[in-house]
């Protein structure tokens, strides 16, 4: 595994030059901080949290922020701190397996149809397209109201909503490269079909479907969150930024603008992460729009 | 027997409009250790040729009919299976364009792998690449280079890797398709010493499809001349060199600079290659020829041998002998 070894070996320089490689790079870098930050206090909040993030009564009801409660407690006496501490564990887990289905669905099936062509494509590119006719998040909620509330089910709902980005960019760049001369040259050294799909056409796409799945992260998270938000997302017991919002509505015209906020501002953190680390690779990886 | 011998291929291109015929009646034969020159016009046919040997043409492009007979067997009768056992094995080809003929998220190295474990998949990956290293020694490339990624190479070096990758497996026959148009003259000379050298070398065959005349007169053998994907002349370079007939040969050599002319302005062709959707009656060439007779729109002229090895397809030629009986 000589390749494995020089990839990780890569990283670090790798993110010296993101630090000197411009305003892309910069913007990759502080994407991840921040996604990293993020990922991280989630992972800890078992141990940083002050108080169990889902106990109720653990303090007054409705106090506004204080010491012994910084971000201060929502209408059940739950501590705002610890919730925000953990409330993002669902939503990243929603991301990642929603990327995750995207991938295995979205790539294989643009990669087959777009490669093989005809009606194939046709078709396929047919049913995605009219996928684009919903609103996203109008989309997710119908198909989670048909599968009920859980991680997996919301992932699967935002993962329909969001595979045709997916098939798209993947079919662009297979009918781009499925014309360039080391396909055919692939071909004349004797290559299968089967072979140039997997050594020539499908290394070639990772840089695009890297940036679509960042991009897209994003935006699953605000898809999660609003899922949660109108109670199609996980169940109450477990603390989740989408439900703080919901009940921070219901506060805030009583004037308890800390429920509401600090989840808010956690979700729009996360999602800025993940659009920066897009934004920036995409600019990376896209040699058309080097300077 | 010939090692390689073309018999009447037609090639066609059936697209929505039509088809049109890219490669019409094409005959030929060439051996180990010599060189086939092809000339034309972009759109002459003369890259479909090339691609069609490998069974390659693109689509909607069909081989129509005819025959390619190599080391006595027709390709165009293979399975496509055995087809591609000989790609890249007997047959290699070179492309055009350097720049983007090499996968680019792959090494040099992995290339060689690709090719070898393709047709020997007994072969380990550290045999290939010393094969690989022996090949890059071969077109001028530094061994250790194996390990860098083509984007690392310039054009001109990226084409003597194609050209490594060409020759990695010892091919019979190579057919290299314009393969210094991409490149700047004194690369050029560099690219074709080098195809020769190794053509003695491995004594194999060498097509060479270009549109540049001088090129192919210096280092062919035999030099084929299309237009509209027909033939108009196929002769030796020495007696093409010294006794074109065909009109639109004289007149490519008309168009060549000569150092001897001094001031004198270059002969250009009028006009421009016919629309092969909707070919000119008669002779292809007579809207543009400037020895056309009345008979040029009407008959079409066959290829006619005219001394031996020099074939040509002019009315013309059919004319004399007659008017000497």
């Amino acid at each position: 595994m000589p390749m494995k070894r020089s990839m990780i070996a890569r990283l670090l320089p790798g993110i010296a030059s993101l630090a000197r490689g411009g305003s892309a790079g910069k913007i990759v870098l502080i994407g991840s901080a921040i996604v990293f930050s993020i990922v991280l206090m989630t992972v800890l909040s078992p141990w940083i949290s002050p108080y169990d993030p889902s106990a109720i009564n653990v303090g007054p009801v409705i106090s506004p922020p204080s010491k012994r409660f910084p971000l201060g407690t929502n209408h059940l006496g739950q501590d705002m701190l610890s919730r925000v501490f953990s409330g993002g564990g669902v939503m990243l887990q929603v991301a990642v397996l929603s990327a995750f289905f995207c991938l295995i669905v979205g790539v294989p099936v643009g990669l087959l149809a777009s490669y093989s062509g005809g009606i194939a494509d046709k078709a396929v590119s047919l049913v995605m397209d009219s996928f684009y006719a919903f609103p996203g998040l109008v989309l997710a909620i119908a198909i989670a109201a048909m599968l009920g509330r859980g991680t997996v089910n919301m992932a699967l709902s935002i993962a329909v909503v969001y595979v045709p980005s997916y098939y798209r960019v993947v079919r662009s760049q297979v009918l781009t490269i499925r014309e360039l001369p080391y396909t055919e040259a692939a071909r004349a050294i004797g290559a299968r079909e089967r072979t140039i799909l997997l050594r020539y056409v499908l290394p070639n796409l990772v840089g695009s479907i890297v940036v679509v799945a960042t991009v897209n992260f994003a935006d699953a998270i605000l898809t999660a969150a609003g899922l949660t938000f109108v109670g199609l997302g996980v169940e109450k017991s477990i603390p989740d930024w989408g439900w703080d919002l919901t009940d921070g509505r219901g506060l805030l015209p009583s004037g308890a603008w800390w429920v509401i906020t600090f989840p808010g501002v956690m979700i729009v953190l996360l999602a800025l992460g993940f659009t920066l680390i897009g934004e920036g690779l995409s600019e990376l990886l896209n040699p058309r729009l080097e300077q | 027997m010939p090692f390689l011998e073309v018999r009447s291929l037609v090639v066609e291109y059936r697209t929505r409009r039509g088809n049109v015929r890219a490669v019409n009646d094409v005959s030929f034969t060439l051996e180990k250790g010599e060189t086939l020159g092809i000339v034309g016009e972009s759109g002459s046919g003369k890259s479909t040729l090339g691609l069609s040997i490998i069974r390659l043409v693109p689509r909607p492009g069909v081989i129509v009919g005819g025959q390619i007979i190599m080391d006595g067997v027709d390709l165009l009768s293979l399975p496509e299976e055995r087809m591609r056992s000989i790609r890249g094995k007997k047959v290699a080809y070179v492309f055009q364009d350097p720049m983007t003929s090499l996968n680019p998220v792959k090494k040099v190295g992995a290339h060689f792998i690709e090719l070898v474990r393709t047709h020997q998949p007994e072969v380990s990956e550290k045999d290939a690449l010393d094969r690989a290293r022996r090949a890059l020694i071969d077109v001028g490339i530094l061994p250790e280079r194996v390990n860098d990624y083509p984007h690392q190479f310039s054009g001109g070096m990226r084409q003597r890797i194609m050209i490594a990758l060409a020759i990695g497996l010892d091919p019979d026959l190579v057919i290299a398709d314009e393969p210094t148009t991409a490149l700047d003259v004194i690369v050029q000379a560099k690219i074709l010493d080098l195809l020769r050298s190794l053509r003695d070398r491995y004594g194999m065959a060498l097509m060479l499809v270009t549109h540049d005349l001088s090129i192919v007169l210096e280092r062919c053998d035999k030099v084929m001349v299309m237009y509209a994907g027909t033939v108009v002349e196929l002769a030796s370079a020495v007696e093409l060199h010294a006794n074109p007939i065909h009109p639109y040969t004289r007149g490519l050599l008309a168009s060549i600079p000569n150092i001897e002319l001094g001031e004198q302005r270059l002969k250009a062709i009028g006009g421009s290659p016919p629309n092969l959707l909707n070919p000119p009656s008669g002779c292809a060439f007579w809207p543009r020829c400037l020895e056309r007779c009345d008979r040029c729109c009407q008959d079409q002229p066959s290829l006619v041998e005219v001394s031996p090895g020099h074939f040509v397809r002019c009315l013309k030629e059919v004319r004399e002998p007659e008017r000497d009986r």
